[in-house]
């Protein structure tokens, strides 16, 4: 099947040139950072994660756009989602491998990366992060192609492929939990303190994986002679308004407890994201943003009126999207070590270098969801034909 | 109250007679007989810990700090983003923001506290690290093997005394003197302070206490009924820093 990426019209490859010229800037800015060292980016030693960690966070969620569709379908018989599967699938695989580039674009030696696999450490949480994402991408790659092949050749899966897609249903809720036990079994952070860390990354990740994939199901039938469906788009729609409406909920939950039970060490974190501290405050206008995004979101996806039309679903789900970035994808890593344990406020921007590197990776994923996205649509196309 | 170690040798002892005397006494003595044997490594059972007396700290002298980055090739990078301290000096309330208010006296208020990685009973530290990099020893020392350690930075957001620098760059070139019996870093990894390991190996107490002419730092072995630093634990008032987060930090302060 992989031929089909290699035939394309002008415009796939201008895409596919276009993502690998980012690629290389990205690249050459990482040479730099391994001869420099992860100096050159805006972390320092009270704030030691920044926008690569960040990114994993969010890219986690990203995934979880494969089980909302897988869910429905398998477990539920809703044929709509049948036809997407696959998409959302290549979106999880596509983000998974993110997540792990920038796990090793974080590390200062990324070289001996292989002693987690080496030193196998059970009582540390990115030991089992590290199993549960490769899991969770050796599974949707298996499941995904798999289950295209045998479409192709119209006929069923391998039999073998069942189990392991009722496999990677829990195991996608693994790896949101996961990712959250990174962050809230740790003593003296209080902002990441909070049993509610892992029901937060998966309300945000049922929110923001759907999200991306209604806006490429409409890329898609926008290019190609596929179509995704229009009740598909429309249950994906409702899907991410009720996980919208849980994590802001969620977060809701979270203010309560910190300014009512006025303990400063979980206080001072929520007031330097949304009125700033001892001056600083560098955050607080991307917080607001976020904030403000999330309530629109959710009155254009909550209302049916508007949820229906589907130039304003579209919007309301880039909405989503960038709401739910700048909420896991920055703030969330940044202002667990704002202030540091020692009451310190020093603020995070990341370096452009940094910046560079990140678009880098986030263009790599890009184009690995490009190439997959290609050969399933041509695949679906000549089936539909 | 917990058995201490000591007294779990000697129940380990019993063990051995009662395995010697009642071949069938029951398991847990054979458990406790392997346990008690492991245990012979170490010849005495030891906790390391530090006292600090900020009483005796004079403002402004950097003695220990000088002691410390000097015999352990620790860079001198000026810049609060890079910047890589073993023992620092940080005031009072930042030290012990949970003992902070209004009304501090005794010239306690913004007076400066010695800081240094608390080789904690529970280290938060080892327990996130994917690589075992960071561990504990059986002398409660927690360690840093430049060599394993990835440079992942969880153990930094695990500690809760921001006790970790980070070699955000090659920190040679910022190293006034290099003392050639100790390893340099390189980039990437993460250190911290070693309780003065390889002088201890030597049968040196650490650089900090040694260079202290106010004796305010002082180091021992608590485990040890009869030591110096048990005397001093014992007539003298100590805290700790942040005690409820559970980690069991061994350097108390004589305020
Ligand atoms: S003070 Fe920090 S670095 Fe030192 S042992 Fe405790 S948790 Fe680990
Ligand atoms: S930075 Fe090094 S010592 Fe710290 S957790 Fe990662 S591997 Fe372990």
């Amino acid at each position: 099947m992989f031929e089909k990426a290699l035939i394309g019209s002008k415009k796939y490859w201008g895409l596919v040139i276009g993502l690998l010229a980012i690629m290389g800037v990205g690249a050459i800015f990482y040479l730099q950072q391994w001869n420099y060292g992860l100096g050159i980016t805006g972390m320092s030693r009270d704030v030691s994660w920044g926008l690569y960690i960040a990114q994993f966070t969010f890219l986690v969620g990203v995934a979880a756009s494969a089980v909302m569709v897988v869910l429905p379908y398998y477990l539920h018989n809703y044929k709509a989602f049948g036809r997407i599967t696959i998409l959302g699938e290549f979106v999880a695989v596509a983000s998974v491998i993110m997540c792990l580039v920038f796990i090793i674009a974080d590390l200062g030696q990324p070289t001996r990366a292989l002693n987690i696999v080496l030193y196998p450490t059970p009582n540390s949480i990115l030991f089992w992060d590290m199993i549960v994402l490769n899991g969770y991408l050796l599974l949707n790659i298996l499941i995904g192609w798999n289950v295209l092949a045998s479409e192709r050749k119209s006929v069923p899966p391998p039999a073998w492929v069942k189990p392991l897609i009722y496999i990677s249903i829990p195991w996608a809720v693994s790896i949101h939990t996961v990712t959250a036990f990174i962050y809230a079994g740790l003593p003296g952070r209080g902002f990441w303190l909070t049993a509610i860390m892992a029901p937060r990354f998966l309300a945000s990740a049922f929110a923001g994986g759907p999200a991306l994939l209604i806006l490429l199901s409409l890329i898609i039938r926008r290019f190609t002679k596929f179509d995704p469906g229009k009740e598909a788009i429309q249950n994906l729609g409702k899907i991410v308004a009720y996980a919208m409406a849980t994590n802001v909920f969620f977060i809701l939950l979270e203010i309560f407890t910190v300014f009512y039970s006025q303990i400063p060490e979980h206080m001072h974190h929520f007031e330097y994201i949304f009125a700033g501290l001892e001056g600083h405050g560098k955050l607080v206008p991307w917080m607001w943003t976020s904030v403000s995004l999330a309530v629109l979101s959710l009155i254009l996806l909550v209302n049916p009126i508007t949820r229906r039309r589907e130039g304003i679903l579209a919007l309301a789900c880039v909405i989503v999207f960038v709401s739910l970035w700048i909420e896991k994808g920055f703030a969330l890593v940044v202002t667990g070590f704002i202030p540091s344990p020692l009451g310190r406020v020093f603020e995070y921007s990341p370096t452009i270098p940094e910046i560079l590197i990140t678009l880098g990776v986030w263009a790599m994923g890009f184009l690995i969801l490009v190439v997959l996205y290609k050969i399933a649509v041509t695949v679906k196309e000549e089936i539909e034909a | 109250m917990k058995i201490d170690r000591r007294g779990f040798l000697k129940i380990g002892g019993l063990g051995i007679l009662g395995v010697a005397v009642k071949p069938v006494i029951d398991v847990v003595s054979k458990v406790k007989l392997a346990e008690a044997s492991a245990k012979k490594r170490v010849l005495v059972e030891k906790r390391l810990a530090m006292v600090v007396n900020l009483k005796n700290c004079k403002e402004g002298c950097t003695d220990c700090i000088n002691a410390c980055h000097g015999v352990h090739n620790v860079p001198d990078i000026a810049n609060p983003k890079d910047e890589i301290k073993w023992i620092w000096t940080e005031s009072y309330e930042k030290a012990f923001p949970d003992q902070e208010h209004r009304f501090i006296g005794g010239g306690m208020k913004g007076s400066p506290a010695i800081l240094l990685c608390n080789h904690c009973d529970n280290p938060s530290c080892v327990r996130v690290c994917p690589t075992k990099a960071t561990f504990k020893r059986e002398d409660g020392i927690v360690m840093m093997d430049y060599h394993r350690c990835i440079g992942c930075r969880f153990c930094m957001a695990a500690c809760p005394y921001g006790s970790r620098s980070f070699n955000w760059r090659d920190p040679r070139p910022f190293i006034k003197k290099i003392n050639p019996n100790f390893p340099t870093r390189t980039k990437g990894v993460v250190e911290k302070c070693n309780f003065c390991e390889e002088r201890l190996a030597k049968g040196l107490i650490p650089a900090c206490v040694e260079s202290c002419k106010n004796k305010a730092l002082a180091f021992g072995n608590v485990e040890e009924p009869n030591s110096e630093i048990r005397g001093i634990l014992r007539s003298n008032y100590t805290i700790r820093r942040k005690p409820g987060l559970g980690t069991g930090p061994q350097i108390y302060y004589i305020v």
